[in-house]
C-alpha cells in the first residue's frame, strides 16, 4: 500500500499542479500536454502510465504510421484476405473453408539483454497473437540475425536465443519449420530476433479483439500478474508515489511455456463452445493495451476493478499492474450466462481465471482501485489517437559512393584451382554453412503435419488430412542488398520469399513483414525506412500479395551505427495437395538439371563479395517482379503436374550454393556444364534474382521444356544428377564428403 | 472388431493427437484418456505420449507419475495391460517404476531433434512383434532429457534378459547425425519389462507413420500394428 493518498481522478482534478515524471516515462513535452488537453486535467499516475506506454514507439507506431499507410493504399485486389492490418494478426482464406492467420514480430532488444528469455517470450507473444484470432497455432518460424559469427558476444547471444526459442516452442508443441540465421558485424549489439507463427481455423471461428455488449464480463485468465517488464512504471511507482519501496525489477519478462500450453488448450476449448465474444492477448503494455484496445474496438465502454487482478506480488501498485508485461495472460469478453462454463474450462486446465470488469453502455474506460476511480479516459485516445510524426528523412550522402563502389571490379578467380577454393570457402562461410546445429535444437516433427521444414525453401504444413490441403511459409531478408538500395532490397526480400514458396509448389497468397531499422531520429535511417516501405508496398501490389500485418522495430542502433536496413518478409502460400510438394534434395541419379531465368553479372551485396573480399558496394541484383511471377507459375505447374522432382531457389551464394545444398541433402552429386555465353565464375556465383534450379526426370524433359518455351521463361540445361561429387566440367570437382565437411563443420566449431 | 487403444493427455502432453492418428492409421480405435480420470474406459492398451507434462518441472515425468490416471495404469500394467511410453511417456514409466533406470539431460546439454537410426533388439514384446530382431529402422528423436542411465547391475540384468528393446546405431561416424545422440548408457534407446507388455523408448514412432510427413519414413507404424494384431488375435 502506498503511503501517499491514492491518485484518483478526483484527486488529479483537485491537484492540477502536481508534477508527474512524464519525461522519465518516455513522453515528450508536447505529448504530455496533449494528454492534459484530452483529459481536460492532469492525468492520474495510472492514466499517465497507460498513455506513456501506449504512445511509445513500440505500441503506437508513431514514427512509422505515415509510411505504413501505403500497405493499405496500395493493397492489391485479393479475394484471399479475410482480416487485414490492425487486428492481432491478418487472416487469409486458403480454401475448403479454412482460414490461416500468420504474423512476424520482433523481440530484438530483450534478446540482446537476456538472450534466452528474450527469445522465449518472443515466441510466446506471437503465439498468443495467433490464438487471439481464434486459431490453433500450427507452426513457428524464426528469422534471426547476429553479429559476426566469430565475435565473442555472438557466442553469448546466439546459443541463448536458440535455446530460448527451442525451450519455449518445443514445450508448446509447435513445429519450427523455417526462418533464417544471418551473421553480419552490423548486428553486433543489435541482434534481430524475429518470431513468426501460423495458425489455422475454420472461417466461422475468426475472433476479433473487441468488447461489445453492455453487461458482458471481462475475464483475465492465465498467469498471475507480477512485476516483470514494467520498466518505466517502476519510476512512477518509486519516484512519485512511494519512494520507500524497492522497485528494481527485471526489465525482460520471464516465460513459462507450460502455462502458455495450458492457455492455448483452454482458449481453443472455449472457442469451440462459442463462449467468447472478444479476445485480446496481453503482450506489450499488458493490461493497459488489452483493456484500451478491447474497449476502443467495441461498441461500448468498460469498467475494470484492478483489485481483482490475481497478483504474484501483492506489493504492486496499480500503475505497475497496468503496465506489467507478465507473460501468458489473455483477456476475454464473455456473455454473463456463459461465464460459469468459461471458468469451468479454465479450471479443467488448471488456469486461473477472474472476472475483472464488464462492458458498459458508455464510451469511457474506467478503472478502479481500492474503491477509487484511478482511470477515466476515452479508450480510443489511448489505443488509437497517439501522436503521429512526420520524421524528416533524407537520402544519406554516402549512398552514392556506396553504390559507385561496384562489386564487378573485384578480383575474380584466375584459375580453376582458385575457383574451386572460393567455392569451398563460400559453402563453409558462416552465412552459407549448414545451420543444422541450430535447427536440430527445434522440434520440427510435433503435431505430425510437417511436410517440409528447414533447410527446405519453405516450411510446409498439412492442414487437412483428408484432402491434403497445406500451407507454406518462407521468410527472407537481405540487409546487404537493402543497404545498397533500400527500395530494391525490400522488393528482393519479397521476391525471394515469394520464390521460395513457389519453389516448393505452393501458390503465394499474402505477406507479413518485420521491419528492422535503426533510429527514426536519424534522417538517413528514416529515408531507408521510407524507401523500403515504398518498395515493399509497390512490389506487393504488383505481385498481388497483400500485406496482412506486421511489426516495426526501430532504434536497432548503437551510438551512431545503425544496423543494415533489414526488412524481413514472410510470404504465406497454399498448396492443394501436399503430396505434390517439391523438396530441395536431389531425388534420383540421371535426372536433368535445368536453370530457370536469366543470369547476369550481378555481384553487388553478394555472398561471394562478402566471403572472398569482405566487400559491400555497388547495386543489388535487378528486380523483375513479372519474371518472379512467371517463374512462380512455372514452378507451381511443374510441381502439380509431376514434371520436376526437386527444386531450389537461387539467392545468396548463387547457383553453386543451391546445387551443393541439393546434392548434400539428397546424398547425390551433380555434373554441371557451364552454359554457352557465361563464364564459370558468373555461372556459379552470380546472384541474379528470378532464378531456380530444377531436377527433371528424363521422361518429363520434353513436356517441361515445352511449357517453359510456351510461357517464355528462359531455361538452360546445365547438367545432370550424378555421382558422388559436384563436378563443374572443365573446371573442378569437389567430393560430397569434402563439401559436407566444409558445409557442416563451421557452425558447431564456432558455437558448440 | 478392432482394438481400443487409450492415449493419456497430461497437462503439457504434445504428441497425444499424433499418437491417436498413428493408432487410427494402424487400424485400431484411439481413445482419449484424461489425466484426472482414473477410469481407463475399457481400453485394451495404453500409450503415454510425448511432450513436456507439467512443463518437465521438478524432473521429467516426476509429477505426472502421481496423476489419478496413473494409479490405474500402474495397477493394470502389473496385471498385463500393454503400455507404451514414448519419450515423456518413457520418463513417466521409469518414474512410476514400471521400467528400471531413468533419464538425465543430454550429454551435450541441448535439445536434439533428428531422424535417428535404431536397431530393434527385442522383437518379442507386445509392441515390437511386427519387427524382425536386429532390424534397423529410422525413427525421429526429439528431447532434452533423453540420456538413459541405470546402475551396472540393472544394465547387466537388462542385457542378460534381453530387455533392451532398442539401441542407437551408428552409420559410420557419429558426426553425420547417427549414433548415440545423448550419451545413453550402452546406447540404450528403449527397454521392456520382464513380461514384455510395458515398453518405453525415447524416439517417437508416431512421427514415422506416413510417407509424406515428418521423416518421410513409415518405420514407426509396426509399433501400432504389432499391438493391434496381438489384441485382435488374443
Amino acid at each position: 500500500m502506498s503511503r501517499t493518498p491514492l491518485d484518483t481522478v478526483e484527486h488529479a482534478a483537485a491537484t492540477p499542479d502536481v508534477e508527474l515524471p512524464w519525461a522519465e516515462l518516455g513522453l515528450k513535452k508536447d505529448e504530455y500536454e496533449r494528454v492534459v488537453e484530452i483529459l481536460g486535467r492532469r492525468p492520474t499516475g495510472a492514466e499517465l502510465a497507460m498513455y506513456s506506454v501506449m504512445w511509445s514507439e513500440h505500441c503506437s507506431y508513431k514514427s512509422s504510421k505515415v509510411h505504413l499507410r501505403q500497405f493499405g493504399e496500395k493493397a492489391p485486389q485479393s479475394d484471399a484476405l479475410l482480416v487485414g492490418i490492425g487486428e492481432n494478426a491478418g487472416v487469409v482464406d486458403v480454401g475448403q473453408g479454412y482460414a490461416v492467420t500468420f504474423k512476424v514480430e520482433s523481440h530484438n532488444h530483450p534478446s540482446y539483454v537476456e538472450p534466452y528469455q528474450g527469445a522465449a517470450t518472443g515466441v510466446g507473444g506471437i503465439v498468443r497473437d495467433i490464438i487471439a484470432m481464434g486459431a490453433r497455432p500450427v507452426a513457428v518460424v524464426d528469422p534471426l540475425r547476429f553479429g559476426a559469427a566469430d565475435h565473442p558476444d555472438t557466442k553469448r547471444v546466439l546459443p541463448g536465443v536458440v535455446a530460448g526459442i527451442g525451450g519455449y516452442g518445443n514445450c508448446l508443441g509447435l513445429p519450427n519449420i523455417g526462418g533464417e540465421v544471418v551473421f553480419d558485424a552490423c548486428y553486433q549489439g543489435n541482434p534481430l530476433v524475429n518470431a513468426g507463427a501460423i495458425g489455422v481455423m475454420r472461417h466461422e471461428d475468426i475472433h476479433l479483439a473487441k468488447a461489445s455488449g453492455s453487461g458482458n464480463k471481462v475475464i483475465l485468465y492465465g498467469a498471475r500478474t507480477g512485476g516483470d517488464g514494467i520498466g518505466g512504471a517502476s519510476i512512477l511507482a518509486s519516484e512519485t508515489f512511494d519512494d520507500a519501496k524497492p522497485s528494481k525489477r527485471p526489465a525482460v519478462q520471464v516465460g513459462d511455456p507450460f502455462q502458455e500450453k495450458l492457455l492455448i488448450e483452454c482458449t481453443l476449448e472455449a472457442f469451440k463452445e462459442k463462449l467468447v465474444v472478444g479476445i485480446q492477448d496481453l503482450g506489450a503494455a499488458g493490461l493497459s493495451c488489452a483493456t484500451s484496445e478491447l474497449a476502443s474496438n467495441g461498441s461500448g465502454g468498460m469498467r475494470v476493478t484492478l483489485d481483482d487482478v490475481p497478483l504474484r506480488d501483492s506489493t504492486l501498485s496499480p500503475e505497475e499492474i497496468l503496465m506489467s508485461e507478465s507473460q501468458e495472460r489473455m483477456c476475454a469478453v464473455v456473455e454473463p450466462e456463459k461465464v460459469d462454463r468459461f471458468l469451468e474450462i479454465c479450471d479443467k486446465w488448471d488456469v486461473i481465471a477472474t472476472v475483472i470488469g464488464e462492458v458498459t453502455d458508455g464510451d469511457r474506460l474506467e478503472i478502479y482501485w481500492h474503491g477509487g476511480k484511478i482511470v477515466d479516459v476515452d479508450p480510443r485516445t489511448v489505443a488509437h489517437d497517439g501522436p503521429v510524426y512526420e520524421r524528416p528523412y533524407a537520402r544519406p550522402q554516402w549512398q552514392d559512393a556506396l553504390q559507385a563502389d561496384d562489386a564487378g571490379k573485384l578480383a575474380r578467380p584466375a584459375s580453376p584451382a582458385e575457383l574451386k577454393d572460393q567455392v569451398r570457402k563460400l559453402v563453409a562461410s558462416p552465412n552459407q554453412a549448414s545451420k543444422k546445429w541450430i535447427t536440430s535444437q527445434y522440434d520440427h516433427f510435433v503435431q505430425g503435419n510437417t511436410v517440409l521444414a528447414q533447410p527446405e525453401d519453405s516450411g510446409m504444413i498439412r492442414i487437412d488430412e483428408e484432402s491434403g490441403l497445406g500451407v507454406a511459409i518462407a521468410t527472407d531478408g537481405n540487409g546487404r542488398y537493402a543497404k545498397l538500395d533500400p527500395y530494391a532490397g525490400a522488393q528482393l526480400a519479397l521476391a525471394e520469399a515469394y520464390r521460395n514458396v513457389a519453389t516448393t509448389g505452393a501458390k503465394p497468397l499474402a505477406v507479413s513483414d518485420c521491419l528492422n531499422f535503426g533510429s527514426p531520429e536519424d534522417p538517413a535511417v528514416m529515408w531507408q525506412f521510407a524507401e523500403a516501405i515504398r518498395g515493399l508496398a509497390d512490389a506487393c501490389q504488383q505481385l498481388g500479395t497483400p500485406v496482412t500485418g506486421g511489426n516495426v522495430s526501430l532504434y536497432n542502433q548503437t551510438g551512431e551505427a545503425a544496423i543494415h536496413p533489414t526488412p524481413v518478409v514472410a510470404v504465406l502460400g497454399v498448396i492443394d495437395d501436399v503430396a505434390r510438394r517439391t523438396p530441395v534434395a536431389f531425388q534420383e541419379e540421371g535426372q536433368l538439371l535445368y536453370l530457370l531465368g536469366d543470369t547476369r553479372e550481378e555481384f553487388g551485396g553478394s555472398a561471394w563479395s562478402q566471403v572472398v573480399h569482405d566487400h559491400l558496394g555497388g547495386l543489388p541484383p535487378k528486380v523483375d517482379l513479372e519474371r518472379e511471377r512467371l517463374l512462380g507459375e512455372i514452378l507451381i505447374s511443374a510441381s502439380r503436374d509431376g514434371m520436376i522432382d526437386s527444386a531450389h531457389d537461387l539467392s545468396d551464394g548463387g547457383l553453386i550454393q543451391a546445387v551443393v545444398e541439393s546434392a548434400l541433402l539428397g546424398e547425390k552429386g551433380a555434373r554441371l556444364v557451364v552454359p554457352d555465353g557465361l563464364d564459370a565464375f558468373t555461372f556459379l556465383f552470380s546472384e541474379s534474382a528470378g532464378r531456380a534450379v530444377v531436377a527433371v526426370p528424363r521422361s518429363e524433359e520434353l513436356r517441361f521444356n515445352d511449357m517453359c518455351g510456351a510461357r517464355g521463361l528462359p531455361v538452360t540445361r546445365i547438367g545432370v544428377v550424378d555421382g558422388d561429387s559436384v563436378d563443374v566440367q572443365g573446371e573442378f570437382a569437389l567430393s560430397l564428403e569434402e563439401l559436407r565437411e566444409a558445409h557442416e563443420a563451421t557452425i558447431p566449431a564456432l558455437l558448440a | 472388431m478392432t482394438a481400443r487403444i487409450g492415449v493419456v493427455t497430461f497437462p503439457g502432453s504434445l504428441d497425444d493427437r499424433d499418437t491417436q492418428r498413428a493408432i487410427r492409421l494402424a487400424g485400431a480405435e484411439p481413445v482419449a484418456l484424461w489425466h484426472k480420470d482414473k477410469n481407463l474406459h475399457q481400453v485394451d492398451a495404453v500409450v503415454l505420449p510425448g511432450g513436456f507434462s507439467y512443463g518437465d518441472y521438478l524432473r521429467a515425468g516426476a509429477i505426472s507419475r502421481f496423476s489419478p490416471v496413473m494409479e490405474t495404469v500402474i495397477e493394470q500394467a502389473k496385471a498385463g495391460l500393454p503400455v507404451l511410453g514414448i519419450c515423456n511417456g518413457f520418463q513417466i514409466l521409469t518414474e512410476a517404476h514400471l521400467l528400471p533406470g531413468g533419464m538425465l539431460g543430454n550429454d551435450h546439454l541441448h535439445f536434439i531433434c533428428r531422424d535417428q537410426k535404431l536397431r530393434v533388439e527385442n522383437a518379442d514384446t507386445a509392441w515390437t512383434a511386427d519387427y524382425e530382431s536386429g532390424q534397423e529402422i529410422h525413427i525421429p528423436l526429439k528431447n532434452m532429457d533423453g540420456r538413459y542411465v541405470a546402475d551396472e547391475y540393472t544394465l547387466d540384468k537388462l542385457e542378460a534378459e534381453g530387455r533392451v528393446a532398442f539401441r542407437y546405431v551408428a552409420r559410420g561416424e557419429a558426426a553425420h547425425g547417427y549414433g548415440n545422440p545423448n550419451g545413453s548408457l550402452r546406447d540404450i534407446a528403449g527397454i521392456t519389462n520382464e513380461a514384455g507388455n510395458v515398453v518405453g523408448l525415447m524416439p517417437h514412432p508416431e512421427h514415422a507413420v506416413e510417407p509424406l510427413i515428418g521423416s518421410g519414413r513409415t518405420d514407426g507404424l509396426p509399433f501400432f500394428t504389432s499391438i493391434l494384431k496381438k489384441l485382435v488375435n488374443a
